[in-house]
C-alpha cells in the first residue's frame, strides 16, 4: 500500500494499464488523473475509487479555467468536491490558463495578458475554488506559443504573486519552461533558477514534440521526456530538493513497464537530492 | 493590444474558430496560433471519435473526420466532461446522411449517445425480484415502475438498428441473412459497465408508459395492447435483471 507513503516520482494513470499500475508496489509511486474523466458515474469511478483505495492519487484539473473573465462555474466545483471526498487526493491542481467561455468549453490552455486585471481576477477565482473545495491548490505554469503583449507581469512575479494572494501552491511544469523557452526565446534553466523554490509543490516533466513548418515545440505528451527536460530537472531538483514528480504521457503510450524505468530515472534523483517527505 | 480580459476573451473564441478577430491581429498573424486551433479541434474531434466508435466502423475514418470537424466548428462543446459531448451529433449525422447510402447511420448514432449517458450515469437503486415479493395484485397494479437514469431503450422501426449498432461496436462481420427488420433496443449501465439487449416492440412502449408515469397496470396494457403476443412476465423478469426500474413506489 502506497497511500500513506511519502510522495517520489508518479505516473500519469491511463485506463490501457490499470491492472498493472493497480498492482504496483515501488517506493514513492503515486497517480494522477485528470477529474473531469471521473466526474462522473459508472465504471470509471468505480475504478479510481479501487485505485484510490491503494495508491495516492492527484486530481490535476484541466478545465476550471481559473484565467476566465469569470467565476468558475459552480457546478463543476460541486462536482469536484464531491470526487475530492470519493477518493481523498493528496494533490489537487490546475492550470494558469483559461478553457470555458460563455458556456463553451475549448478543451486546451489558452494564453490571456498578465494584467492587473488578470491577477485580481485570477487571484478571486482562486479564492473561490479553495473555499468551494475545502483546501488549496496547486497553480501550473502553461506552455507558450504566441508572442502576446499587454503583459504587466512576468510570469514567475505573476505566479509568486498568486500565491501570496491566495496560499495556492506552485506546480513547475519543467517540460512547459523548455517547451516556452524555445518557442518564445528565453532561459530556461534562468527561469527555474528565478521560481520561487518554497511555493513548489509539485513538479511535472513529459515529452514533447516539434512542429517543423512553425520551428515550434508542442507540449504534446506522446514522447519520452527529452534529454534536455531531464537536464532541466536535474538542475532544478538540485536547488530545491527533492518534490512530489510526475511524469505526464497521454499519446503514443508505451507499455507500463518502460513508464515505470523512465520513473525510475526521477525516483532516483529525488533520492539523489535528499530524504522524501 | 488594449483590451479587457474579457474582451481578449471574446475575440479569441473567435479566432479560434476562424471567425474575424480584427482587434487579435497580431497574434492570429502569427504560425504559433494555429496550435490553439488545432488543439481544441482535435480535442474535440477526439472525443467525438470516442463517443461515436460505430459510426466511424459503418462510413470510415475520413467521413468520421470530415464530419465531426463540421460539427465541432458548429457545436463546441458546453461541458469540459467530454464523455457528454455530442448530445446533437446524431441529428447532425441525420441532417448528413442523405448524401451517404447509409439510411440508419443516425440511429447507431443514437445508440452510441445511449451508451455513452449510461456509460456516465449516477447510479441510483433498483428494485428486484425479491422487493416483490410479498406484493399482492393490487400492489402491483397500483405501483408504479420509474426507469433508472442509467437506462435507455428505443424502438427502431425502419431497420435492424440494434444488430447493425452491435456488429459495428464490437467489430463483428454483418451476415448477410440477418433478417432486416425492425429492432428496439435496452442499454443498462453498472459499475461494471453497460449490458444491452434487443427488445421487442411492446416492451419499448411499456418502457415508455413507465416513464411517462403510468401505474403499472396501465403501462403493462399498452404494452400488450401493442404487441399482443408479448410474454410480460418474460419481459418483466429480463427488465428486473437488466436493473432497469427504480424501487417502486405507489400512487
Amino acid at each position: 500500500m502506497n497511500r500513506s507513503n511519502p510522495l517520489g516520482a508518479g505516473l500519469g494513470l491511463k485506463a490501457e494499464h490499470y491492472d498493472q499500475a493497480l498492482a504496483c508496489d515501488a517506493e514513492g509511486l503515486w497517480y494522477e488523473v485528470h477529474p473531469e474523466n471521473y466526474m462522473v458515474g459508472g465504471p470509471r469511478l468505480a475504478w479510481l475509487e479501487r485505485m484510490a483505495e491503494r495508491h495516492a492519487l492527484s486530481l490535476h484539473g484541466v478545465a476550471l479555467s481559473l484565467a476566465a473573465d469569470a467565476e468558475p462555474d459552480a457546478g463543476h466545483l460541486r462536482r469536484l468536491r464531491a470526487l475530492i471526498e470519493r477518493v481523498r487526493p493528496v494533490l489537487v491542481s490546475e492550470h494558469l490558463a483559461w478553457s470555458t467561455w460563455r458556456g463553451q468549453y475549448h478543451p486546451d490552455l489558452l494564453p490571456f495578458p498578465r494584467s492587473d486585471e488578470a491577477l485580481k481576477r485570477i487571484s478571486e477565482n482562486i479564492l473561490r475554488t479553495q473555499e468551494a473545495l475545502g483546501r488549496s491548490i496547486a497553480l501550473e505554469n502553461p506552455s507558450h506559443y504566441l508572442h502576446l503583449d499587454g503583459h504587466d507581469w512576468d510570469e514567475i512575479g505573476f505566479l509568486t504573486e498568486l500565491a501570496r494572494r491566495t496560499g495556492c501552491t506552485l506546480l513547475l511544469d519543467v517540460n512547459n519552461v523548455h517547451v516556452s523557452a524555445h518557442n518564445l526565446g528565453f532561459d530556461a534553466a534562468g527561469y527555474l533558477d528565478r521560481f520561487p523554490a518554497q511555493a513548489i509543490s509539485e513538479v511535472h516533466l513529459a515529452g514533447y514534440s516539434q512542429d517543423d513548418q512553425a520551428a515550434l515545440l508542442i507540449d504534446s505528451h506522446d514522447a519520452a521526456i527529452a534529454e534536455p527536460v531531464w537536464a532541466l530537472y536535474r538542475h532544478l531538483i538540485a536547488r530545491i530538493g527533492p518534490r512530489p514528480t510526475l511524469i505526464e504521457r497521454d499519446g503514443n503510450l508505451p507499455a507500463f513497464s518502460e513508464l515505470l524505468a523512465e520513473r525510475a530515472i526521477a525516483q532516483a534523483t529525488l533520492a539523489s537530492a535528499g530524504a522524501l517527505s | 493590444m488594449n483590451l479587457s480580459l474579457g474582451q481578449f476573451q471574446d475575440a479569441f473564441v473567435e479566432a479560434l474558430y476562424q471567425r474575424p478577430a480584427p482587434a487579435l491581429a497580431s497574434l492570429t498573424e502569427q504560425a504559433a496560433f494555429a496550435v490553439y486551433r488545432n488543439t481544441v479541434l482535435c480535442g474535440c474531434v477526439e472525443a467525438l471519435r470516442a463517443n461515436f466508435p460505430s459510426v466511424e466502423t459503418l462510413v470510415g475514418t475520413g467521413w468520421m473526420h470530415d464530419a465531426t470537424r463540421a460539427y465541432a466548428q458548429q457545436t463546441p462543446p458546453d461541458d469540459a466532461r467530454l464523455i457528454r459531448y455530442g448530445a446533437g451529433f446524431p441529428a447532425f449525422v441525420q441532417a448528413l446522411q442523405a448524401s451517404q447510402d447509409v439510411p440508419y447511420l443516425a440511429d447507431v448514432a443514437r445508440l452510441d449517445w445511449y451508451w455513452c449517458e449510461v456509460f456516465s450515469a449516477h447510479q441510483e437503486p433498483y428494485l428486484t425480484l425479491s422487493d416483490l415479493a410479498g406484493m399482492t395484485a393490487t400492489d402491483l397494479e397500483r405501483g408504479h415502475l420509474a426507469p433508472r437514469s442509467c437506462v435507455r431503450w428505443q424502438w427502431f422501426d425502419a431497420h435492424p438498428a440494434y444488430s447493425l449498432w452491435r456488429v459495428s461496436r464490437e467489430g463483428l462481420p454483418w451476415s448477410a441473412d440477418h433478417p432486416w427488420v425492425a429492432e428496439g433496443a435496452l442499454l443498462s449501465g453498472d459499475s461494471d459497465g453497460v449490458s444491452h439487449q434487443p427488445l421487442q416492440i411492446g416492451a419499448c412502449a411499456f418502457l415508455d408508459a413507465c416513464a411517462a408515469g403510468q401505474p403499472l397496470q396501465v403501462a403493462s396494457q399498452i404494452a400488450q395492447q401493442t404487441q399482443p403476443d408479448l410474454d410480460f412476465s418474460d419481459l418483466l423478469g429480463r427488465l428486473l435483471q437488466a436493473k432497469a426500474f427504480r424501487p417502486l413506489t405507489f400512487a
